[in-house]
């Protein structure tokens, strides 16, 4: 099988080669003949990108940044990025922003309410959109015109549309506590660009990985895994997501999705905290269709008080990494 | 020459939104196209987060399930071989090709295109009445991959139809609007539109309860004059089968025949059937 892990390896490369980063590029002998040798002897592929840097003069005025990640769609990535923002905004004190590098189904406008919402560009950058007065969002969906339009892009376009969220966004004066990255499924274009961008930011906290119980979600969830472990990104902890039912008439537990060991083996194995479970609950999924609060609608009801917990831990976790 | 040639019909399972059941609607449409007696192919696209090979229980590292390099093409995965007719029911995925489970495809763009035209064009499939292509989510690399390949195809061309999945949810639905658009401009024939997850019944009171909201696919399917296909319930024992994989449980076929959204399945493959002409 094809070499997975080397990014730098161009999939076409000769056999031996030694990553077009590398110190030997262009000079082992697998490099004669190799049309790409003399630009890689002359060390161009090894100078950092110039935008990695501005990211890290743009981002300094952030403090805490935090990629919501799973390697499986539809877990609810999403639905935990809002809501741990709203969660976090909820302290009057703290300024949340949230950034959704999802291109191709961004889902935060609806989420947060603001879905007819445009982008206004300034001298400064873009300028994100406000939800309430400590928080704001960006997104693919406030540059799209209408609902249909789909952005059919390959990765080389999605890979700049995020640098120019991570290069161009105005975040507002004075500092922003929390920068929430809500990602798209996979480990591909969008990962790997918002990982490089983002590596030599001292802020980005880390991850948290969203699961749901089910064997074939935490299958993708382990390749989410290595992945975090090969870009060396900090893992918070594990969301697991749908945890439970509650029915709303009988008020009995069931489990839709089956649940197992493999959570907690995963956990144990790498030596992850469970952050929290979340129940299924109707209440959630309304909320994030009509773009409402859930703390405001529902302050009392359980899984409310999950998310606060959940927004407690992030933020001790997040005080704990930077002392 | 590919390994295309001999198979008469193909169906891709699309859905602009992650985690909707795609994967599981592409097992239902293969199995029930199995139980009907046809000649089924399942190709698996997900490259990084490929989930067939595990709803069905084969485990790569198995020796029924090792995938063989030959002139003609890589030899697909016969699934239900121990029944009488053997050769009935074939898969192919990213996963069977992976040196370990938790390996992670971390690639870009280019190298997975160059990944998904072996996989569409490099399989030896034999003779096929029907292959279903499961795909990721989204409308990027891979979809435009699949499209472009499958188009070069004088024979794939007129028997190339898409089956769109969504949720009721409204997040879902905006993201199932942008995979229609890229249908259109693709000109990629949908045959219909599949909501799923509509609606939970408690085990206990048998109180349905509409965790992703509800009627957002009939009105999407009406917006647009797309099929509708019909709704699917959450079924619990359904997704008990598919997480052990269905190889793995006992008579895990006949077992899952009998689940209550296979039944209501037959419905929508008669009119996959009947829409194709």
């Amino acid at each position: 099988m094809e070499n997975q892990t080397n990014n730098d390896v161009p999939a076409d490369a000769p056999h031996a080669c030694p990553g077009t980063t590398s110190t030997l590029a262009g000079r082992v002998s697998a490099c004669a003949g190799c049309p790409n040798q003399s630009v890689c002897s002359s060390g161009e592929p090894r100078r950092i990108d110039p935008a990695i840097v501005e990211i890290g003069q743009r981002l300094s005025s952030v403090k805490n940044i935090i990629l919501v990640l799973s390697g499986k769609g539809g877990v609810g990535k999403t639905t935990v990025a809002v809501i741990l923002a709203r969660a976090l905004a909820r302290n009057p004190q703290l300024r949340i922003a949230l950034l959704d590098i999802d291109i191709c189904g961004p889902s935060v406008p609806r989420a947060l309410g603001v879905e007819n919402e445009q982008v206004h560009s300034s001298g400064s950058g873009w300028s994100p959109v406000y939800v309430t007065e400590n928080l704001c969002a960006m997104s693919v969906g406030f540059l799209l015109t209408s609902l249909e339009q789909a952005v059919i892009w390959k990765g080389p376009r999605k890979d700049n549309m995020i640098k120019q969220f991570l290069l161009d966004v105005d975040w507002g004066e004075g500092e922003l506590d929390y920068l929430i990255v809500d990602t798209p499924p996979g480990t591909s274009d969008e990962h790997l660009s918002v990982v490089n961008y983002l590596k030599n930011v001292s802020s980005l906290s880390g991850c948290i990985l969203v699961t749901t119980p089910q064997e074939i979600s935490l299958q993708d969830v382990r390749k989410e895994v290595s992945f975090v472990k090969q870009a060396n990104i900090n893992v918070l902890g594990i969301v697991e997501n749908m945890s439970i039912f509650k029915c709303g008439k009988c008020h009995k537990e069931s489990t839709i999705f089956p649940r197992h060991d493999g959570l907690r083996q995963l956990c144990e194995t790498n030596n992850y905290e469970l952050l929290s479970s979340i129940p299924i609950d109707p209440y959630i999924a309304k909320c994030c269709d009509d773009g409402e609060d859930l703390f405001e609608l529902h302050s009392d009801s359980s899984t409310a008080k999950v998310y606060l917990n959940l927004a407690e831990k992030i933020q001790a976790k997040c005080q704990l990494k930077k002392e | 020459m590919s390994g295309l040639d001999k198979i008469k019909r193909i169906i891709v399972v699309l859905s602009g939104k992650g985690g909707v059941g795609k994967s599981t609607v592409t097992t239902q449409v293969a199995l029930s196209l199995y139980n009907s007696g046809y000649r089924v192919g399942l190709l698996d696209v997900d490259l990084c987060g490929p989930s067939i090979p595990k709803m069905f229980g084969v485990d790569k590292n198995s020796k029924e399930s090792v995938v063989y390099e030959t002139p003609e093409g890589m030899t697909p995965v016969d699934v239900f071989a121990t029944s009488s007719d053997s050769s009935r029911f074939k898969l192919m995925s990213m996963a069977l090709l992976l040196d370990s489970e938790n390996d992670a495809v971390i690639w870009r763009g280019p190298r997975k295109v160059a990944m998904i035209q072996r996989l569409l064009t490099g399989v030896k499939w034999g003779e096929l009445d029907y292959l279903i292509i499961d795909t990721p989510p989204g409308t990027s690399d891979e979809h435009i991959a699949v499209m472009t390949v499958l188009k070069q195809h004088e024979h794939a061309k007129e028997f190339l139809r898409a089956i769109l999945v969504t949720t009721p949810q409204m997040l879902s639905i905006n993201d199932v609007r942008r995979e229609i658009t890229f249908c259109h401009k693709t000109s990629f024939h949908i045959i219909g539109l599949i909501e799923n997850m509509s609606g939970y019944v408690c085990p206990h009171c048998s109180e349905c309860t509409n965790i992703f909201a509800q009627g957002g696919g009939t009105l999407l399917a009406e917006q647009y004059s797309i099929p509708f296909l019909g709704r699917l319930p959450i079924d619990n024992r359904l997704n008990a089968i598919l997480d052990q994989g269905i190889t793995k449980v006992d008579n895990g076929l006949e077992t899952i025949s009998e689940t209550e959204t296979m039944k209501l399945f037959k419905n929508i493959i008669n009119q996959i059937l009947d829409r194709w002409e």
